[in-house]
C-alpha cells in the first residue's frame, strides 16, 4: 500500500475514559477519493474515533497523518483547517439564517468597510451547489427547508472550507428513500472529485452500495480493513457482533391469529392533521402488525394519534369493543396503550435521570405507600424490570446517559411494558440499535404477541418488519394503500415495491 | 436515526472497582456543604471576639434567613421544572400589604386569607400564561414583578401599614416557640414539607421528569402543562406566606418588603446544587445556599465591611461557588 494515496491515517490510537479503555491499538486510514466505511456494534469505538479526528478529544497516544503529514489536531478548528469535515447527525445548522448565511457561517466574506457582503455568500453557496450538482435556493431560510435540504446544506459547508475528507455518520436516517437515492448520487460525484468520505451506517445494503473499503471495530479493536468486494455481509455481521448470527431476521411462523377473535384494537375512519387520513383496521389479541411506508407517509403520525398526543379530527378508536376517547396520553395509557416512541433520546428518555428514575416514571402510581413513593418497593420493582429485560448497567441509580444506545432503548420498552399495556406500539425500535440487541429486542416483540398483546410495529427496515409481523399495512401519503399478510409478502423486494406504490 | 452514544463506550464493563465508583462520585453535588462549613470555620475564626459563634448571633442568622428560606423551597420547585419565577420578592411585598389593610378592617383569619389569595392569583395567573398560552416564564414573571409591587404601592399610596394584631404578629414571625424563634420553625416546616414532597412524592418525580426533558414526560401521560401551572402557583403561595412573615416579624406591612428576594432565592438555589436547567433539585441543598447567603451577610456586617462592600464580597462568592458547583 502507498502510504502517499492516504489523505488520512490514524496509528495505533488509545483512547481511555475514566480508565475505561475504548480505543486500544487502532489503525484506520483513508485514500484520497475513496468511501471507506466504518462498522462496529454500539460501544465499538467508532464515534470516539472519528470524535478524535474531529478533535473534540484527544487520543491518550498514537499519531495522525493527514496527507503523509504528521498533524496535531487538538481543536475542531484544527480539524477543518487539516481538511476534516463533518456531517452532523444532529444537523449544526442556525436554523432563522439562510442556506448561505449557514454555509459561510464563521467565514462570513466580508465587504467595504468590514461588513458581510451577504451576496458574496450567495455566490460562493452558489458556486457550491453547482459543484455538488444539486439544486438548493441559497437565499432560503434553512429553517423552511426539508431534513435532506439540511443535509446537502451541511456538506456544501464542509466543502466551501476545502474538506478533503468528509465524515457522515448515519446519513440516510432521516431521509425518504428517493433522497436517499439523490445522496447516494451526490457522493459518488464527490469521490470523483477526489473528496474522500468516512461512511458509518448499520445499513449493509448502503455500505454495499457505497463503500470501496469498510473497517470493522470490535471492542475498542481493529478487527480488519478489507475491500468490500472480497467480504460477504454474514462476514461483516459476523465481525460486528463477534458471534455467527443465524436466522434472527428471518421470519418465524406464528400460530395464525383467528378472524373470529374479537378485535382489541379496532381504529375506524380516522383522521389526525394532513397525515392520517380516513385509516382503518383492526388488531386482534396475539397480532404483529407492521407499518410500512417512506418518511412522511403518516405512520408516526398514526401512532401519535393512537396514542392521544395528536389531536383526533374524526373517527372513531374502540379498544375491546367499547368506543374510546384518546386525547391525552394519560387517557391511552388508562385505556392500555403504550407506545415506545421513535427517538429515545428526546422522547423516551429523561437523559441525565437514574435508570431506575426512568424505569418508574409511568410507575408511580404502583409504588405509592399513603402518598409517598415508597423506596423499597420501587428498588424491587426496578430492579425485577432490568433484569426481565437484560438491561446492561452497573447501577441502577446510573445516570440512563451513559449507558450504549441498545441498553437505553431496552430501558424504553421495560419502562412501558412495566405498565403491562394490553396493546402496544414500537416506532422504530431497533433504531440505532447493535445487531445483538436487535434480534433481542425482536423476540421481546413476539413473546409480547404470543402472550396475547397486539402490536404494532412501525419501521423503515424492512428485513425486520419482515421478522416479526403477520400482517403489514403499507401507509401512503396518511392513507393505508395496501393491507397484506404476512404470508403474501415473497420477500423483501415484494413490499419494497408495495412502499413505493408501485 | 443511531445517535452513537459517544459515552456509550464508558459503560462496556458492567463490573467496575471501589476506586472507579468514588472517582466517578458526583462531589459537586455536594460542593454547598463543603462551602458551609469553610465559610463557618473562616468566620469563626476570624470573628470569635465579635461574637460570631454566641448563640445569641447563630439565631439571628436563621432568623434573618427565614423568608429567603421559605421563598427558596418554593422557586426549587420552579427552577426544577425548567421555569424562573422573578415575581416572588414583589408578591411576598404585596402580600404584606394585603395582609396588613385585611387585618386592620376585617381580623385575624381574613387578614390570613388576604395574603393567602395574593399568592393563590398571583401564582395562577403566572402558570395560566406559562403552560396554557406557552409565554416563557422569565418574562410573564418579571412582568408580574412590576405588576404586584406596583399594585402593592399604589393600594397604600406607599404608606406602610401597621399590623396592631398581637397574635398575628406572634404566629408570623415575631414570637418564640420556647427557645427556638418562630422564624426558625417557618422554615423548617417548609424545608419538611419541600424535601418530601419533591424526593418521596409522585407529584415531585414528575416535575423532576419535567423539567429534566419535557418531551419525554408528555409521552410518558405525564400532563406537563398541569405541572408547570402547579409548580409556580406553589412558588407564588409560597412567596405569599413569605410576605406574611415579613409582616409579622416587621410588624407592619409595606410594599418594598421582599424586594430583591428573587435574587436571593435563585441564588441560594443554584447555590443548593438544584440545576438552572430543570431536571434536579434539593431542598437540602437549598435551605444550605440560603444559610450560607445568610451566614455571609452577617459575617461581613461583623467584619465591620460597609453595605457596598458587603454586595461586591458576597457577589465574589455566589459566583465562585457556583462556578466550583456546575457541571463539566
Amino acid at each position: 500500500m502507498n502510504t502517499a494515496d492516504n489523505v488520512v491515517q490514524m496509528r495505533s490510537i488509545f483512547k481511555s475514559f475514566n480508565g475505561v479503555s475504548v480505543l486500544k491499538d487502532v489503525g484506520f486510514d483513508v485514500r484520497k477519493g475513496e468511501v471507506h466505511a466504518l462498522a462496529g456494534g454500539n460501544g465499538a469505538g467508532k464515534s470516539t474515533l472519528m470524535k478524535i479526528l474531529q478533535g473534540v478529544y484527544q487520543a491518550d497516544a498514537g499519531e495522525i497523518l493527514i496527507g503523509g503529514k504528521q498533524a496535531s489536531i487538538t481543536s475542531i478548528h484544527d480539524a477543518k483547517a487539516a481538511g476534516i469535515g463533518m456531517v452532523f447527525q444532529e444537523f449544526s445548522l442556525v436554523p432563522s439564517l439562510t442556506v448561505a448565511q449557514n454555509i459561510c457561517l464563521a467565514a462570513e466574506p466580508l465587504g467595504r468597510g468590514g461588513l458581510i457582503d451577504d451576496r458574496a455568500a450567495v455566490r460562493r453557496a452558489t458556486e457550491v451547489f453547482a459543484e455538488m450538482e444539486v439544486d438548493v435556493d441559497p437565499s432560503a431560510e434553512v429553517s423552511r427547508l426539508g431534513t435532506a435540504y439540511w443535509q446537502l446544506t451541511e456538506i456544501a459547508k464542509a466543502l466551501s472550507q476545502n474538506a478533503q475528507v468528509l465524515i457522515m455518520d448515519e446519513p440516510t436516517a432521516s431521509l425518504a428513500r428517493h433522497e436517499c437515492e439523490a445522496l447516494f448520487e451526490l457522493i459518488d460525484r464527490l469521490k470523483r472529485r477526489g473528496i474522500s468520505i468516512i461512511y458509518i451506517s448499520h445499513r449493509m445494503d448502503e455500505v454495499y452500495r457505497l463503500a470501496d473499503r469498510i473497517t470493522i471495530l470490535r471492542d475498542g479493536q481493529h478487527l480488519l480493513t478489507k475491500a468490500l468486494s472480497d467480504v460477504t455481509p454474514e462476514q461483516i455481521v459476523e465481525g460486528i457482533v463477534g458471534k455467527k448470527v443465524e436466522g434472527d431476521l428471518s421470519y418465524r411462523a406464528r400460530n395464525e391469529v383467528s378472524h373470529e377473535v374479537e378485535p382489541l384494537l379496532e381504529v375506524r375512519g380516522l383522521n389526525a392533521g394532513p397525515r392520517v387520513r380516513n385509516v382503518s383496521f383492526a388488531l386482534r389479541p396475539g397480532e404483529i402488525l407492521g407499518l410500512a411506508g417512506l418518511m412522511g407517509s403518516g405512520r408516526t403520525e398514526l401512532a401519535r394519534a393512537l396514542f392521544g398526543i395528536d389531536k383526533l379530527d374524526s373517527g372513531q378508536v374502540l379498544i375491546r369493543g367499547k368506543a374510546v376517547s384518546l386525547s391525552s396520553p394519560q387517557q391511552a395509557i388508562n385505556a392500555g396503550v403504550a407506545l415506545i416512541p421513535e427517538d429515545r433520546r428526546a422522547q423516551g428518555l429523561v437523559l441525565e435521570h437514574s435508570v431506575q428514575d426512568n424505569l418508574l416514571l409511568p410507575l408511580l402510581g404502583q409504588i405509592r405507600r399513603g402518598g409517598l413513593l415508597d423506596g423499597s418497593k420501587a428498588k424491587a420493582l426496578s430492579t425485577s424490570l432490568i433484569k426481565r429485560f437484560a438491561v446492561k448497567v452497573a447501577h441502577p441509580h446510573r445516570p440512563v446517559r451513559l449507558l450504549s444506545g441498545g441498553n437505553q432503548q431496552k430501558v424504553v420498552i421495560a419502562k412501558w411494558l412495566g405498565t403491562d399495556p394490553d396493546i402496544l406500539i414500537l416506532d422504530e425500535p431497533t433504531a440505532g440499535v447493535d445487531i445483538g440487541t436487535k434480534s433481542e429486542i425482536l423476540d421481546m416483540i413476539r413473546e409480547l404477541a404470543s402472550a396475547g398483546k397486539a402490536v404494532i410495529v412501525i419501521s423503515s427496515e424492512y428485513p425486520e418488519l419482515l421478522a416479526v409481523s403477520d400482517r403489514v399495512l403499507v401507509l401512503k401519503d396518511g392513507s393505508i394503500i395496501r393491507d397484506i399478510p404476512r404470508s403474501g409478502i415473497a420477500d423483501e423486494e415484494y413490499l419494497q415495491l408495495a412502499v413505493q406504490g408501485v | 436515526m443511531s445517535k452513537t452514544n459517544t459515552i456509550a463506550s464508558r459503560d462496556t464493563g458492567v463490573s467496575r472497582t471501589l476506586g472507579t465508583i468514588l472517582k466517578e462520585l458526583d462531589w459537586r453535588r455536594y460542593v454547598i456543604y463543603i462551602g458551609f462549613v469553610v465559610v463557618f470555620l473562616f468566620f469563626a475564626v476570624l470573628l470569635r471576639d465579635q461574637g460570631f459563634l454566641s448563640p445569641n448571633n447563630l439565631l439571628n442568622i436563621f432568623r434573618q434567613t427565614a423568608t429567603i428560606t421559605v421563598i427558596a423551597v418554593g422557586m426549587t420547585y420552579v427552577i426544577a421544572c425548567a421555569e424562573i419565577d422573578l415575581s416572588v420578592g414583589s408578591v411576598a411585598g404585596l402580600s404584606s400589604v394585603c395582609t396588613a389593610m385585611a387585618l386592620s378592617q376585617w381580623g385575624l383569619v381574613p387578614g390570613i386569607l388576604a395574603g393567602l389569595a395574593v399568592g393563590l392569583v398571583v401564582g395562577s395567573i403566572n402558570g395560566a400564561l406559562v403552560s396554557l398560552l406557552g409565554i416563557p416564564s422569565f418574562l410573564v414573571t418579571l412582568g408580574m414583578l412590576g405588576i404586584a409591587v406596583g399594585v402593592a404601592q399604589w393600594i397604600t399610596a406607599s404608606a406602610p401599614q401597621p399590623i396592631l394584631n398581637d397574635t398575628f404578629n406572634t404566629l408570623f414571625g415575631s414570637g418564640n416557640f420556647g427557645p427556638i424563634p418562630g422564624l426558625v420553625v417557618w422554615s423548617a416546616i417548609f424545608v419538611a414539607i419541600g424535601a418530601v414532597v419533591l424526593n418521596r412524592t409522585r407529584f415531585g418525580r414528575q416535575v423532576l421528569a419535567t423539567g429534566g426533558n419535557r418531551n419525554a414526560a408528555d409521552f410518558t401521560g405525564i400532563n406537563t402543562k398541569r405541572i408547570k401551572f402547579q409548580v409556580l402557583l406553589i412558588s407564588g403561595m409560597v412567596a405569599s406566606v413569605a410576605g406574611m412573615l415579613y409582616a409579622g416579624r416587621l410588624q407592619s406591612g409595606r410594599f418594598q418588603w421582599g424586594a430583591g428576594d428573587e435574587l436571593s432565592a435563585i441564588a441560594a438555589v443554584i447555590l443548593g446544587g438544584t440545576s438552572l436547567f430543570g431536571g434536579f433539585g434539593s431542598i437540602v441543598g437549598t435551605l444550605f445556599g440560603a444559610l450560607l447567603i445568610g451566614l455571609i451577610n452577617n459575617g461581613l456586617i461583623l467584619a465591620g465591611l460597609d453595605s457596598s462592600q458587603q454586595q461586591v464580597v458576597r457577589g465574589v462568592i455566589i459566583i465562585l461557588a457556583v462556578a466550583l458547583a456546575r457541571k463539566k
